[in-house]
């Protein structure tokens, strides 16, 4: 059986002041759900359902709809190239088959050590430091094909420093 | 470039503090405000002629003004911060560099619109903004620029932000409530209008970043002194986002009705490498794209713009050189479509995958001439046959990208 920290919890109660119709908290509270647990999974959205008193199917529904919140799991470190026009005109289209070179899995595939995963994105509203690239509350930028390895690099030591 | 309302300061450390804000004269305009009566302020926004910034160009003041006054439910100022036409970054410099800009013009807005408690809803993508932004945010409440007294005044307002998880199409008004609400985000059928009938069914505004954040420069300066900059009808300043093969991509406030042609020499500094320019997207990908030739003597406002067969859109500025094959651009536009629409109305739904399927299909040595009639065909039968603008803002693309570079689509052709 999940269940949210104490102090997610908190914040939970927090998240409900922010609303005048609890109904409004069901997107926030799916995200620190998922930020809690790692993804949408069947199991969480029965937990939010309970906790706020909806149908899990009705916080699958939502959830389901919004591609930040994830309906399988992803690596820790899930790399989200842009391929919109200005990220393309620059070169993603090479930084995506990088990804896929380097880490050795197809898009939404996590690797075997469950550190990555890489997934096409629509626009991160970035398009004047294209190539861009989300990792989750980062924004990769200026992004070619050398600094793809660079930065997997990166995030591999900075995972054995954790 | 002209007057700079919104990145004078930009590059100043420390702007983004209460602080720092203030040393540039920062929460003075609120402070003027709130000695006005809520519709002398409603006037002088309508004065200054300032539209919104978002992509609709649609008159600010005008948008407050249908509001009903004393309706017995709360009136709710909501921000689209969601930022997510492609080729558009320049709510993003505001909120990174500027957000007490943001934060008092919400302010102002909202005491004009007799509105207690608001939201800045902003896509989820922008998580490393989050903190900077709530920090901004208490250093308001701190200071009593925000909270049960504003300013020591009887007017009371809270702004929370709320994050987006991911859908373009939860920048549209109508589904930006829906998903604030809890909800998938489709779009709602209006009438009625968000004005009247919006967040918890309660009287709505629903306004850009750059919009809000124009207002303390309007109320500092007058209105008149923003209307005297820009063209008879597009007055004032527009953020540009600068991308794709220009030397210098950024963002850039220039006077509306700057003209287009300078605006990529100057200010985004030519084309790189001796290259011609091609194409033009003025104002996110959903806008109608322009040959090069179609540039010369295009000036950067709404009706110039709208003259020469497209819009100013979000400022989402793209420039192409002749290295680009624009049916591929296409297809990565309609890529993006087929991606981002809700589902909620089958013209939509099918039309936007089918163009998708088509133009991969084409691009990959498989299309037929006649592909590109359908193509135009789909166009037209997606074309104001939904809810929302999101199948038009793929219908603009196609029928121009198909119409004004036939020829290139036709050489892919095999049959």
């Amino acid at each position: 059986m999940i269940q949210f920290s104490e102090e997610a919890m908190r914040e939970y109660q927090e998240i409900l002041r922010h609303y005048p119709e609890k109904r409004a908290a069901v997107i926030p509270v799916l995200t620190l759900a998922q930020r809690e647990f790692g993804w949408i999974s069947q199991e969480v959205a029965e937990y939010v359902g309970n906790l706020m008193d909806y149908p899990a199917s009705d916080m699958k529904s939502v959830s389901s709809f919004y591609v930040l919140l994830r309906q399988k799991p992803v690596g820790k470190y899930h790399l989200e190239i842009c391929r919109n026009i200005s990220c393309w005109l620059k070169g993603a289209t090479a930084c995506m088959a990088e990804a896929k070179r380097v880490l050795g899995v197809e898009a939404q595939e996590v690797t075997p050590d469950g550190l990555f995963s890489w997934d096409f994105t629509e626009c991160l509203a970035s398009c004047g430091t294209a190539v861009a690239m989300q990792v989750g509350d980062r924004y990769i930028e200026n992004l070619t094909p050398e600094k793809m390895g660079e930065v997997i690099e990166q995030l591999r030591r900075e995972a054995a420093d954790q | 470039m002209g007057i700079q309302t919104l990145l004078e300061h930009i590059n100043t450390p420390g702007y983004e503090t209460l602080e720092g804000y203030r040393k540039y004269g920062g929460y003075t305009a609120l402070e003027k405000a709130l000695q006005m009566e809520p519709t002398a302020l409603i006037d002088e926004v309508k004065a200054s002629g300032l539209r919104g910034r978002g992509g609709a160009g649609f008159p600010t003041g005008m948008k407050w003004s249908f509001v009903p006054r004393n309706s017995g439910k709360p009136t709710y100022l909501l921000c689209n911060a969601d930022e997510s036409e492609p080729g558009t970054f320049k709510d993003r410099l505001l909120l990174e560099r500027n957000p007490h800009a943001l934060i008092e013009g919400m302010a102002i807005a909202a005491y004009a619109l007799d509105c207690h408690l608001s939201y800045i809803y902003m896509r989820g993508e922008f998580g490393f903004l989050v903190e900077p932004i709530n920090r901004a945010l208490a250093e308001a409440r701190a200071a009593g620029l925000l909270g049960p007294s504003v300013m020591g005044k009887d007017f009371a307002l809270d702004i929370y932000l709320h994050l987006g998880q991911g859908a373009y199409i939860c920048g549209e008004e109508t589904s930006l409530i829906e998903s604030l609400e809890g909800y998938r985000g489709y779009p709602r059928i209006k009438p009625p209008f968000p004005a009247v009938s919006g967040f918890l069914a309660s009287p709505t505004v629903v306004n850009n970043v750059e919009t809000l954040a124009a207002l303390p420069w309007i109320i500092n300066n007058g209105a008149a002194a923003y209307a005297a900059v820009g063209t008879e009808k597009s007055k004032g300043t527009k953020l540009f986002s600068a991308s794709g093969h220009i030397n210098k991509p950024g963002v850039y406030e220039v006077d509306l009705g700057y003209p287009l042609l300078d605006f990529i020499n100057n200010e985004c500094g030519g084309i790189p490498n001796g290259r011609k320019l091609k194409a033009v997207i003025p104002g996110g990908s959903s806008v109608p794209v322009l040959k090069a030739e179609e540039c010369e003597g295009v000036l950067l406002d709404y009706e110039s713009l709208a003259k020469a067969g497209t819009m100013l859109g979000s400022g989402g500025f793209i420039v192409f050189d002749d290295t680009v094959s624009m049916p591929e651009v296409l297809t990565v536009i309609a890529d993006f479509y087929a991606h981002e629409s809700c589902g909620q109305c089958t013209p939509c739904r099918e039309g936007t995958g089918w163009a998708a399927k088509i133009l991969h299909n084409l691009v990959g040595g498989k299309g037929r001439k006649s592909d590109l009639d359908l193509l135009l065909k789909i166009a037209d039968n997606m074309e104001g046959k939904t809810i929302c603008p999101l199948a038009d803002a793929d219908v603009m693309p196609i029928r121009s990208f198909v119409t004004k570079y036939r020829d290139e689509f036709e050489a892919l052709c095999v049959s």
